[in-house]
């Protein structure tokens, strides 16, 4: 994972499900570790370094306050990745309606 | 409802499945014979096609849009007709920048879902495949953030 590839660091961060729910629940507000950590069967250490990884790849901050530091999501990288989606889903949806009406009319021509 | 699903399984995969109600024959000719492909594929563009499909054979699609010709070429990899083919996928202007698609066509009470996994070796690549939709994307919304997030949560 480089820095001159943004998008896949995103990418990277998102693929494991533990960080998916840490930022669905960042997504609802800041919290700080602890409370993240409390619904995880899995270390205060293990949730340390999901949060590591998603703030390398920018998807969340932390505040600098001493031991409580809390934590909020970075909506930006994840808009990027859901344009990049929304975009290459918005094309195929065009080319598969056009293809859907396409069958429909054949269909009706040999019944 | 024939609504499209897209996700991204790891940074350089996408995988796309969409349900037509037509039998799978026909939705597998509609996707490699150039009479059916040029009826959809440019989305009501005009669309001239050049196909020979056998694996080892070469597709080239050339697309109008907005007076401006785009033009998008691959080779066949494999076909086991109608279930599946694989077809590699290249953007002219960027070409050597080539993605590799595999669509495969399942049949349900006379409904097919085409489900296609499209392999970029890497994200330039799938970038590259993104600028070949031509479309600029106004800016994103909030929306499709919220959006995304409850698919992911």
């Amino acid at each position: 994972m480089t820095t001159a590839d943004p998008i896949s660091g995103v990418f990277a961060a998102l693929a494991d499900p533990t960080r998916r729910a840490i930022l669905a629940r960042l997504a609802r507000g800041e919290a700080t570790v602890n409370e993240l950590a409390a619904p995880f069967p899995i270390s205060m250490q293990a949730v340390s370094k999901h949060l590591n990884v998603l703030e390398r790849a920018g998807l969340i901050a932390r505040t600098r306050e001493a031991q409580w530091r809390r934590c909020r999501i970075e909506p930006a990288p994840l808009r990027d990745i859901a344009g990049w989606v929304e975009q290459y889903r918005r094309l195929w949806e065009e080319r598969y309606d056009t293809l859907g009406g396409y069958l429909a009319d054949l269909q009706k021509e040999q019944p | 409802m024939n609504t499209i699903t897209v996700s991204t399984p790891a940074p350089t995969e996408l995988v796309m499945s969409r349900t037509f109600d037509a039998p799978r024959a026909l939705v597998f000719a509609a996707h490699t014979e150039a009479e059916h492909l040029r009826h959809w594929w440019g989305r009501g563009n005009p669309l001239e096609v050049a196909i020979d499909f056998r694996v080892g054979g070469s597709w080239r699609f050339v697309e109008t849009a907005d007076g401006k010709q785009h033009a998008f070429r691959g080779e066949f990899r494999e076909i086991a007709a109608p279930d599946t083919f694989t077809w590699t996928f290249e953007y002219e202007p960027m070409a050597g920048q080539i993605a590799v698609e595999k669509f495969v066509f399942t049949e349900e009470g006379g409904r097919t879902t085409v489900t296609s996994t499209t392999h970029f070796d890497s994200q330039q690549e799938r970038d590259g495949m993104l600028q070949s939709g031509m479309e600029q994307g106004a800016n994103q919304s909030y929306a499709a953030l919220d959006a995304y997030l409850v698919k992911i949560g």
